[in-house]
């Protein structure tokens, strides 16, 4: 007899005792909550407050009407839970919902319809939308199906990389835009195993941490606009629409058919980590896909409409997202659910981290207004589960909530750095004034995170949300006609600058300055304190055409164009050796904001210089800034002299202790390909004292000996 | 849908040749024919060249054979996987896992020009 026979144990609940609706049921165990199998049956537990009876709805896979309706016995509930488990089911064979029935009475916050028949909260597979874009039977009357899937994923020796946050490089890219471009050459365009195809490049590139934007499953044929000047179907393409928070998206798999998503996205994530590269997912817990009072009913509204959303006294949905609905983060069972739901992914798929959406959401009470000591965000914080996964905030709300630098961090949140990327923007147009706080920002931002050290920063100058880096420096004005609102959506605080032409041209003086104009943006992200971002594409110039909102355009003005690889083979070595520049020294990576203190070596960990050494610019007119650091446990030192004014300027540079030397690493001024070299084969400057720093130009130098003992 | 297994047995172990669709509702009893065989601890091979689809349930059996084979020591071989099954096996990482008949050639081919 093997191993796994002799396991085999008879179990007292494997049995049955009740027979509903001709099937053998038996009470289900409460937790955990969703659809689970196990010995002879299914098992099926539901919260819902205020139901007054709930019904458990099975279709056969694909069938339009339901095979059973199986009202849960009043002795099957426990609190408000109602659990039961149904016998001799072919779980890869069915679908589920529930019908909850209770009061209707928006005004005290209940939405109660039999009618309907609801999506299970933690469904862990949904069917419904398997193939991305296929136009869905909206004469259904039950569109996106519960399934019930097996925990059992063989994951060897997998386990979280523990990058430290400090040395992490994100790249924040989108599932199905990363490969869907015809040129992209991949088996499956625009899916997982797409993007499992292109590890190799993530490699090669540099980053060690990819941002997904969300991968729950969503409807992307939720959108009722079209293209106001093609007519073409527009889509809900970014996904900030959840339907189910517990389901990886079955359109973003090309085995989504065939309800192995859930397989593919973890053998993505397993070769992912398998390369040395973390995965943080982009989560969505402020809003949901039910909309206001005009909107559908999938879930929440018809289960428990009062518990998980922020309702006004007169039973309307407070709306602090922009999109209609907010979810009750803060509600005792909703902060459970998000808790439940982040487990899910970390223990179930591996992954290493969540960026959250309009964060400064989760940080509001039942009525809106904002917490001092928010429950689930020092819930999330602590658990045990959750430990040592990044947690990062985009710290702001569209109610006006604003925390970026002020946000409940418990020791354990960063938070994408809006005013980061608003100086750096600012300085590389050339506004005057920006010098003062462009040395606070690429210092790691003292002055928002004293306390909390330099990796609560997620240094970025581009995000999915606004321009792509080709775009910041192609445009000054938003160019969204094609999302077909009149070129009212997407924000107009962009601090972009056209370099004198605005979109494409033809013109090489204006094509040259934009070109370097990411090099800049570039070499003072990568030598910043803080964890740097980088939007996928903008290491080979990807253009978006100035569209500064693309969450509805599912074509090549969001896919990244592979072609660009070879066309734009300069901007992409630079941005590598960027990365590397970074990897190779520590003290750009320091978690403790630097102070000034005098190192071994006789230099301080950080100096301010300007056109003479020691003696920085603060002046409002000031557009020249160089830095010099010199970590702990470094040798060499990093100077970095920005300049955003249309001159050049001589430089004097500071003097150098104990037998080292100026090398050059980088000059965005200089042809390709002496704009960079590879960490380690830097220049000895010529002149040791002086360098030229040619228009609106970044320099980097490394101050370091010619032994080699000493390297 | 149903599934046919057959066995054939020769010299250096049995080949199970199976045809229709594995999925929930056929992978028991494949899982039934190939567990013994397992046990004989003889090299094993499964030809699924007719066999038109394997569903989620039905790869887990398969991983399931292998395992228990690991177990046991004994060397399985997939053989004949056509590409559909091949392409959804690769997707979702089941095929790491296997020694597929192609593979298992290569590596052959590999081996004796390394010996050369």
């Amino acid at each position: 007899m093997s191993e796994s026979q002799s396991e085999q144990v008879l179990r007292v609940d494997a049995y049955p005792t009740h027979e509903v609706g001709g099937y053998r049921v038996r009470a289900g165990k409460p937790f955990p909550f969703g659809a689970n199998v196990v010995p002879g049956g299914v098992s099926f537990s539901v919260f819902s407050d205020q139901a007054t009876s709930m019904t458990l709805v099975i279709y056969k896979r694909g069938e339009p009407e339901p095979m059973a309706e199986l009202q849960f016995p009043e002795e099957f509930r426990t609190g408000s839970v109602f659990a039961m488990t149904v016998f001799g089911l072919d779980h890869e064979n069915i679908e589920y919902g529930y019908r909850a029935d209770g009061p209707y009475d928006p005004v005290t916050g209940h939405r109660f319809d039999a009618r309907q028949v609801l999506s299970d909260p933690y469904a862990r597979l949904i069917a419904g939308r398997d193939v991305w874009g296929v136009e869905p039977d909206r004469s259904r009357g039950y569109q996106y199906r519960s399934r019930v899937c097996l925990q059992d994923f063989d994951w060897g020796d997998d386990t979280p990389l523990g990058i430290p946050a400090e040395d992490l490089v994100v790249y924040e890219t989108h599932v199905r835009g990363f490969t869907r471009h015809p040129s992209s050459g991949v088996t499956a365009p625009g899916t997982f195993a797409g993007l499992r195809e292109k590890i190799p490049y993530l490699k090669e590139l540099g980053v060690n941490c990819i941002e997904l934007l969300p991968v729950f499953e969503f409807d992307e044929s939720d959108n009722p606009r079209s293209n106001p000047e093609t007519g073409e179907k527009l889509f809900d393409y970014w996904g900030y629409n959840t339907i189910s928070f517990f389901a990886p998206k079955a359109g973003y798999a090309a085995t989504g058919r065939y309800g192995m998503q859930g397989d593919e996205f973890r053998t993505l994530i397993k070769d992912l980590h398998a390369a040395g590269i973390e995965v943080i997912l982009d989560v969505v817990f402020n809003h949901t896909a039910e909309g206001n009072e005009q909107g559908p009913t999938i879930s929440f509204k018809g289960l428990d409409n009062a518990t998980y959303y922020m309702l006004t006294p007169e039973g309307y949905y407070f709306n602090f997202s922009g999109t209609g609905n907010t979810v009750n983060c803060n509600h005792p069972v909703v902060r459970n659910y998000v808790l439940d739901c982040l487990r899910h992914w970390v223990a179930d798929y591996h992954i290493d981290g969540f960026r959250f959406d309009l964060a400064a959401i989760l940080g509001r009470a039942l009525d809106g207004t904002p917490l001092p000591n928010p429950p689930l965000l020092e819930l999330l914080a602590f658990d045990p589960v959750l430990r040592h996964t990044k947690l990062i905030a985009e710290a702001w709300d569209a109610g006006g909530l604003y925390e970026v630098g002020n946000f409940p961090a418990y020791g354990r949140w960063a938070e994408w750095n809006g005013k980061y990327r608003d100086t750096v923007r600012s300085f590389l147009k050339g506004d005057p004034g920006v010098t003062g706080e462009l040395a606070t920002r690429i210092a790691g931002s003292p002055d928002l995170y004293s306390s909390r050290g330099t990796s609560a920063s997620v240094n970025f100058l581009t995000a999915h949300d606004g321009f792509t880096l080709a775009d910041l420096v192609s445009y000054n004005d938003k160019h969204n006609e094609a999302n077909g609102e009149g070129n009212n959506d997407g924000g107009n605080d962009n601090a972009s600058w056209n370099c004198g032409a605005e979109g494409p041209t033809d013109d090489p003086e204006v094509s040259a300055l934009r070109l370097r104009q990411m090099k800049n943006a570039l070499a003072i992200l990568f030598t910043s304190q803080g964890i740097p971002m980088l939007l996928a594409g903008d290491e080979v110039a990807r253009t978006q055409q100035g569209n500064n909102n693309t969450y509805c355009q599912d074509n090549e003005l969001s896919w990244f164009d592979w072609d660009q690889v070879d066309d734009n083979a300069e901007l992409l070595r630079f941005t590598r050796e960027m990365i590397e520049f970074r990897k190779h020294h520590r003290e750009l990576r320091s978690t403790a904001h630097p102070t000034g203190q005098v190192r071994e070596n006789g230099l301080p960990d950080i100096s301010w210089h300007g056109e003479r050494a020691w003696q920085p610019d603060w002046s409002a007119e000031s557009r020249l800034l160089a830095v010099a650091r010199c970590g702990a446990g470094d040798d060499d030192v990093v100077y970095v002299a920005m300049n955003s004014h249309w001159e050049s300027h001589d430089l004097e540079l500071p003097a150098l202790p104990g037998g080292r030397s100026w090398h050059l690493f980088a000059d965005t001024g200089a042809e390709a390909p002496y704009d960079i070299r590879t960490p380690g084969t830097e220049q000895e400057l010529d002149n040791a004292g002086k360098y030229l720093i040619g228009p609106r130009s970044v320099v980097i130098l490394v101050g370091r000996t010619n032994d080699p003992e000493m390297l | 849908m149903t599934l046919n297994v057959k066995e054939r047995r020769n010299k250096t172990g049995t080949v199970l040749v199976a045809t229709g669709e594995i999925n929930s509702e056929t992978s028991g009893a494949l899982l039934q024919a190939l567990l013994p065989l397992v046990r004989e601890g003889k090299p094993l091979k499964i030809d699924l060249t007719a066999v038109t689809y394997v569903s989620s349930a039905g790869l887990r059996t398969l991983l399931v054979v292998y395992r228990e084979a690991q177990h046991a020591g004994v060397a399985v071989t997939l053989y004949g996987v056509s590409e559909e099954v091949r392409f959804v096996m690769s997707a979702t990482g089941f095929l790491d896992f296997f020694e597929t008949g192609e593979a298992a050639a290569a590596a052959a081919k590999a081996k004796a020009k390394a010996a050369r």
